[in-house]
């Protein structure tokens, strides 16, 4: 359709292009700045009063040299990693289970077992009953608290659920006339048909898992060598300020004026917490699209 | 179908239908037997649903005692609605009620229509790269983590940070450290979540503008409407059925304002404006061991939260053809 544009039709078009770029500046200025800070010279980056869009002074890495030498990071890199894959791997096999089961129309009471789970969608017990019941299962301090508390979400199981109804009856049929059990019909028909979805869910999970900073405030009261790295990035950027002089302190030893990298050690820190996840979600956007679509349409 | 024999026959196979408790004990038999495995691994998945969200909602009987962890839930002294009176005649009840309030209503004012004028504005760039780069750049922030997030807002905010320069070099004003100043937060928390939510939130929009019927448009356009009007009677009466599910799914969390963005951001010195519920349910049960009281006061919050879901529900389905359940 071609069509003549007006005056104000292509000055509207002019100053849309203009904010759409101002919002993409927005988005990313803080992130920018936080990379280029974190390799610049020191004293400039705290006399800075705009945005750094370039490396001030000479790059030098000595922040990344500290961070380096920093154990509380790698150990909070190493217990990450261990409560993505752990959480991963339990919540996605029992979410496939729970979305099979709940979508056999053979099972009579799928649907009840349905509203069974979804009501605590609608009401819950709240932080305080739920801590109670962490707490007496003895899982405080544990690694277990950070991942069996999280291990189902409804939200999950309706997308699961969602996929597999899509999924032909007679695909299933044919399957057991060859005299597939049910496992088999569960993981070898019906999962490789919705992988997508299952690359959605997993995708969350992870990424969730990641981020998150909450459950082990609540449930690893005393047990700093289990904390996620969120709980050090907690540490180093608000509880104290002390906690990034402690470190560059440390430093000092084989770093002359290590304590002029106070804010750069923060900086890099982020840097070094953030990049895996901004390295990888531009590929996987098609798939959090999906993943939005399906949990919104089914609400 | 119900059967008005008094002693329903119940066949050797095949389930009976409104057959009462008989009839149950018979279909679930019959089911079991069709569907063991299922059954079986139905199990895991129940019993953690009730232990990990039944129990806890057993556990609120917690909030009528003088809960001691020793006793438990059940041998725990009971004090009827003293922790409720203690709440709601305590000295936060208001201020709490009002921020809980204030930072979900305005998140909702501000916050809700953010990503619907961006995607009807990112739908008017033709130009397909330049729109999939400002769409992929806008996701970004969703995915930094909150603590990152708020790490940033403390450092940005202090008084030498970069945003405290630009709101004096704007109000004339010398830089002061924002975040710690009561009057700013609600402004910092929703500003900021508008800018970590906006991109992401879109997503939904933008597809389902992406789905709009592209005749109506040729049509208005045949017909001489500028493109304004066209946005204005095509394209935004289009977006509404998706803006209304989104919108009930929105207020029916209004006031579940979460405690773990606050409780990064917030100091004493701003407990006036930045202290909700949540915030103080966790100082008081798991900072001041007041259990029984926290879970009073969190019973109180998730009952004011449902009422609203089903009340927004409930209007949305008088009103509108959307509804959640």
């Amino acid at each position: 359709m071609v069509e003549k544009k007006s005056i104000s039709g292509i000055i509207f078009d002019v100053l849309n292009y203009l904010f759409m770029a101002l919002i993409a500046f927005i988005c990313v200025v803080p992130i920018i700045h936080v990379i280029w800070a974190s390799v610049s010279d020191p004293a400039s980056v705290d006399k800075a009063t705009s945005f750094i869009l370039w490396p001030l002074g000479k790059p030098s890495f000595n922040a990344y040299r500290i961070i380096l030498k920093y154990k509380n990071i790698w150990t909070g890199y190493k217990n990450t990693l261990f409560y993505v894959v752990a959480q991963c791997l339990l919540t996605s096999v029992l979410t496939v289970i729970a979305g099979y089961i709940t979508s056999r129309k053979r099972f009579r009471y799928r649907n009840v077992l349905m509203m069974f789970l979804a009501f605590t969608m609608l009401f819950n017990g709240g932080m305080i009953p739920t801590y109670m019941v962490v707490n007496y299962l003895g899982l405080l301090d544990t690694r277990a608290a950070l991942l069996i508390p999280q291990a189902m979400s409804v939200f999950y199981i309706i997308i699961m659920r969602t996929a597999i109804s899509g999924i032909p009856d007679s695909l299933e049929e044919s399957a057991r006339i060859d005299g597939a059990g049910e496992f088999t019909v569960m993981f070898r028909i019906i999962l490789p048909l919705c992988k997508a979805t299952f690359a959605v869910i997993i995708l969350f999970i992870a990424v969730g898992k990641w981020n998150e900073w909450f459950p082990a405030l609540l449930y690893l009261p005393q047990s700093k060598d289990k904390y996620p790295l969120q709980m050090f990035m907690r540490e180093i950027l608000i509880s104290a300020q002390n906690s990034t002089s402690s470190v560059t302190q440390s430093a000092a030893e084989y770093m002359d004026n290590a304590q002029m990298y106070k804010t750069l050690v923060k900086y890099g820190a982020i840097v070094v917490s953030t990049l895996p996840i901004l390295l990888i979600y531009p590929f996987c956007q098609k798939y959090f699209v999906t993943g939005v679509m399906i949990g919104s349409v089914k609400g | 179908m119900a059967t008005t024999n008094t002693k329903p026959k119940m066949p050797k196979t095949g389930y009976v239908e409104g057959a009462g408790f008989a009839g149950f004990r018979h279909n679930i038999k019959i089911d079991f037997r069709r569907n063991k495995v299922l059954y079986f691994l139905s199990i895991p998945i129940i019993v953690w649903y009730i232990i990990f969200h039944y129990i806890p909602m057993v556990g609120i009987v917690m909030a009528f005692q003088k809960f001691s962890p020793a006793l438990g839930f059940f041998e725990s002294p009971w004090i009827g609605f003293t922790n409720f009176v203690r709440f709601f005649t305590g000295p936060y009840f208001g201020r709490l009620l009002r921020n809980t309030t204030m930072i979900g209503v305005l998140d909702v004012i501000f916050g809700f229509p953010a990503p619907i004028i961006f995607a009807l504005l990112l739908n008017e760039i033709k130009v397909t790269k330049y729109k999939k780069f400002v769409q992929t750049v806008s996701y970004m922030p969703y995915f930094i983590s909150m603590v990152v997030v708020c790490g940033l807002i403390v450092d940005f905010t202090q008084s030498g940070g970069l945003i405290s320069h630009l709101v004096s070099s704007l109000t004339g004003k010398a830089p002061e450290n924002l975040l710690a100043n009561p009057r700013y937060y609600w402004a910092i928390h929703i500003i900021s979540n508008i800018w970590q939510g906006m991109g992401y939130g879109s997503i939904i929009y933008i597809a389902a503008l992406a789905s709009v019927d592209q005749e109506p448009y040729e049509a208005a356009a045949i017909d001489g409407a500028n493109r304004w009007q066209r946005t204005i009677h095509i394209t935004i009466p289009s977006l509404v059925p998706t803006i209304m599910i989104m919108l009930i799914l929105r207020m029916g969390s209004l006031l579940q304002v979460g405690a773990d963005k606050i409780l990064l951001l917030y100091t004493p010195a701003t407990y006036e404006t930045a202290d909700v519920i949540s915030t103080y349910i966790y100082r008081s049960g798991l900072q001041n061991y007041d259990y029984g009281f926290a879970t009073a006061v969190g019973l109180f919050n998730s009952v004011i939260g449902t009422l609203f879901l089903v009340v927004t529900n409930a209007i949305s389905r008088k009103y509108t053809e959307s509804s959640l359940f």
